[in-house]
């Protein structure tokens, strides 16, 4: 497939995914606040309630060059709507939509009028949308529609290159989202590991879960309080568990694996080992050495696949030079 | 669009034919249409504008920073044609197509057509768009124009006249297609009502006749592909819809690349050779090397591949020399040339002041013609009669008795009005219509075309860009008796 169509089906569905993950961390984020103060007590001056959207996303510095103050409103405006925040929710739809439409000769037309029709509906808000009242549905319906996508990409698509580029886009943006936010959580929580129980800790580690879909999943396995441990158990090793590391790892180990001929050997390289690690990995291990060093570890690994994805698949010259 | 078209009072009514009462082609579908509450109609406009929308079949707007797509005004009260007159314009279309595609061969080789006196030579030589560098290049079946747009006008109950000719990228049939599928979906009992002939075979059609014209070497498996100037361009959708449905790759300029005179595409699994290429490229922006040096939407190198045989490119290089407005008027006699054959479409009837019977009836009849220059384009230089004052066509007069060859006439002729949904209800617009001819190993077109109209009332313009819109043509499969 032509490398240029090939980048674009995986933005694509990176952007989508990115969208519906500033979807769930704003949702979870914005729930928080109906709780009373004390649940919302920063624990370190610089965890603010609402900093840690932009911690998380990397958006901090963006943000203060737009804003003098940190509240609410205006991380909600950033990160929802703002169109200079590349990662806003509108410019992700935005950008997903774009990418489909160069390539819609690629997908099935049902994917490309899921992604046109999200854009049409939700791509343009207009600012009443940040009223509390109508936030939370705003946020549920972007990621409906980002599990609309899947679902139509999964059921109507040929398992060819098409799909395996586009199911990379979407594993990879996911394990870079729940590294981030559980490092970050963690980070926050880290000062009262041991009050297991406490209201708290219950709401703080419960937000973490219900933004990547896991506070279910987390009581049907453990049957048990929230406890910061099986938490990242959960979100790092769990292989049933859609949205952890492991899982995307082994999803994006054998999207490359299926993508034929003579290229990317080394992202197939990469991908196994970050698989392995996982799939070998131990909780009590990954504590003893410290979690937020496994996670960092993690992101600089999944950076770099990203990197020799577009090395090896997208970039033109590489291509250019192999044929002399 | 034709200036010859300015006046309308002599437009000829498609739905009520010559003698007034309603034509049998439209026949059937006024039955139905006087059954059908008028709010039913307006609720099917509506339903066909959102799905336009979702399914994005929209072009982009030039110039609007905003970015914003519109979707084309779509009628949904389709055009008619009997099996009989499209009979006539099918097969017109076609040897005015072979005739060109002749007309094109010879002149970049022989010049028969020249050393015959039919056409001056500096008709040729001096006309921009002709290309020296195609001069003696021999193309996989001497095909210049694979894809070719004839835009006719119907004139009375069977005839029709050629406007003009497109054959360098003629574009507008996805929205042939589309229009299709759309009626199909909105009116599915009226398919089951009228027999209309299919036009889904389109693309196949198409592909067809581009694998059909790889080169020689190349013909086992030849990979072809869509060239496209990219995402901002306005006919976008088109180049990815007929990508798609002809399952060949979309590629832009900078997806490609030549080495040693033969063109690859870059994929993911390395270079591929590319042997046929669809261009919806202008000429002057194929090769930043041989053409434009600012062309950011060409290949480096693809002529050099070109004229070594190892890539086709559809359409030809070159052909514009054929479908200007001063070699228009000769079309009828390359017919009778090369054919040997007359021609089944008339042009409009053109006066060629160079000739002095010609000159004396102009002359004597210009408030009730438009005069053209030969080289003139885009309305410049040009006389409309019924619209200009006396003093203006007595200024005219002087510039032509100047120079007389340097003007050809044409009586004023308006479109045919067919009926269309307006807010008002269903009342008549001016529409033209250009039936779409493919050539590989054959020549071939499909029953109908792309009919444009002009949504507001009494205006002749049909393009998109100025408030008109697009009907699904229906080109029955055997007239009622």
């Amino acid at each position: 497939m032509l490398s240029r169509t090939a980048e674009h089906l995986f933005w694509m569905a990176r952007h989508i995914e990115r969208a519906e993950n500033m979807a769930r961390m704003l949702d979870v984020t914005f729930r928080m606040r109906l709780l009373p103060a004390s649940i919302n007590q920063p624990i370190e001056p610089w965890a603010q309630p609402w900093a840690v959207p932009l911690i998380t996303t990397g958006t901090a510095s963006a943000y203060y060059a737009l804003y003098k103050e940190l509240n609410a409103d205006n991380v909600l405006e950033f990160m929802v709507s703002n169109p200079e925040n590349p990662s806003s929710i509108v410019n992700c739809l935005k950008h997903a939509r774009e990418n489909a439409r160069t390539v819609r000769g690629s997908i099935t037309s049902e994917m490309w009028e899921s992604l046109n029709s999200t854009w049409m509906e939700y791509g343009n808000p207009g600012p009443e949308i940040l009223e509390t009242t109508r936030l939370g549905e705003y946020f549920e319906h972007v990621k409906q529609r980002s599990h609309m996508f899947r679902g139509v990409t999964v059921g109507t698509a040929l398992r060819d290159e098409s799909f395996f580029f586009t199911r990379l886009g979407t594993f990879l943006e996911r394990a870079d989202n729940t590294a981030r936010i559980l490092d970050v959580k963690y980070h926050i929580l880290l000062p009262s590991p041991q009050d297991v129980g406490g209201a708290q800790d219950h709401y703080q580690w419960g937000s973490l879960l219900r933004s990547v879909s896991a506070f279910e999943a987390y009581r049907k396995i453990y049957r048990d309080t929230i406890h910061p441990r099986k938490v990242a158990e959960l979100l790092i090793l769990r292989r049933d568990m859609p949205r952890s590391l492991r899982h995307c790892a082994t999803e994006i180990y054998s999207m490359l694996g299926r993508i034929l001929g003579n290229t990317g050997h080394e992202a197939l390289r990469k991908a196994g080992d970050l698989n392995a690690r996982l799939e070998f990995g131990r909780i009590e291990d990954i504590f003893t050495s410290g979690l937020h060093e496994y996670l960092i570890d993690f992101l600089d690994r999944t950076g770099e696949l990203g990197a020799g994805i577009h090395q090896e698949f997208f970039a033109s010259t590489t291509l250019e030079m192999r044929l002399a | 669009m034709n200036a010859a078209v300015e006046a309308q009072s002599m437009a000829y009514d498609e739905l009520h034919g010559a003698d007034g009462t309603i034509h049998p082609a439209y026949r059937s579908y006024t039955e139905w249409l006087a059954e059908v509450p008028p709010e039913m109609l307006q609720q099917k406009r509506l339903e066909a504008d959102l799905l336009f929308r979702r399914l994005g079949i929209t072009f982009a707007v030039y110039g609007d920073e905003s970015g914003v797509e519109r979707a084309i005004p779509f009628d949904i009260i389709p055009r008619i044609i009997s099996a009989k007159a499209w009979d006539t314009v099918g097969k017109g279309c076609i040897q005015r197509v072979k005739a060109l595609n002749m007309f094109l061969h010879d002149i970049y080789h022989n010049q028969d057509i020249v050393k015959a006196g039919i056409i001056p030579e500096e008709q040729i030589l001096s006309n921009p768009a002709y290309r020296p560098e195609m001069k003696g290049i021999d193309l996989p079946g001497n095909v210049y124009a694979h894809v070719a747009g004839v835009d006719v006008v119907k004139v009375s109950d069977e005839e029709f006249y050629v406007l003009e000719d497109n054959l360098r990228t003629p574009s507008g049939v996805s929205y042939m297609l589309e229009n299709r599928r759309m009626m199909m979906r909105l009116f599915p009992d009226l398919f089951s009502k009228i027999q209309v002939a299919p036009v889904e075979h389109y693309s196949d059609m198409l592909l067809k006749s581009l694998q059909a014209v790889a080169p020689a070497s190349r013909s086992s498996m030849p990979v072809a592909v869509l060239l496209t100037p990219g995402a901002f361009n306005s006919a976008y959708f088109e180049h990815a819809f007929l990508a798609q449905q002809m399952g060949i790759e979309l590629v832009e300029g900078q997806d490609l690349f030549v080495k040693n005179a033969v063109v690859y595409m870059r994929t993911t699994e390395g270079p591929q050779r590319v042997d046929v290429i669809y261009r919806r490229l202008d000429d002057d922006f194929l090769d930043p090397l041989a053409f434009r040096s600012d062309s950011m939407l060409g290949v480096a190198g693809l002529l050099s591949a070109y004229k070594a045989g190892n890539v086709t490119l559809a359409n030809a290089i070159g052909t514009g020399v054929a479908d200007d407005k001063s070699t228009y008027v000769y079309v009828p006699e390359m017919i009778r040339f090369y054919l040997s054959e007359e021609p089944i479409l008339s042009n409009v009837p053109t006066f060629r002041l160079s000739r002095p019977d010609d000159l004396c009836y102009v002359l004597a009849n210009l408030p009730e013609l438009v005069v053209k220059e030969v080289q003139g384009s885009g309305g410049y230089g040009m006389l409309v009669g019924p619209k200009s004052t006396e003093k203006e066509i007595e200024e005219f007069r002087k510039r032509i008795l100047a120079n007389p060859s340097n003007y050809i006439a044409q009586p004023t002729l308006a479109l045919s009005t067919c009926p269309t949904l307006v807010e008002e209800g269903v009342a008549p617009r001016h529409v033209d219509l250009r039936p779409y001819v493919i050539t590989g190993q054959e020549v071939s077109v499909v029953p109908g075309g792309l009919t444009r109209v002009a949504l507001r009332e009494g205006s002749l313009v049909v393009n998109s860009s100025q408030g008109g819109g697009t009907k699904d043509t229906w080109v029955l499969e055997a007239d009622a008796c």
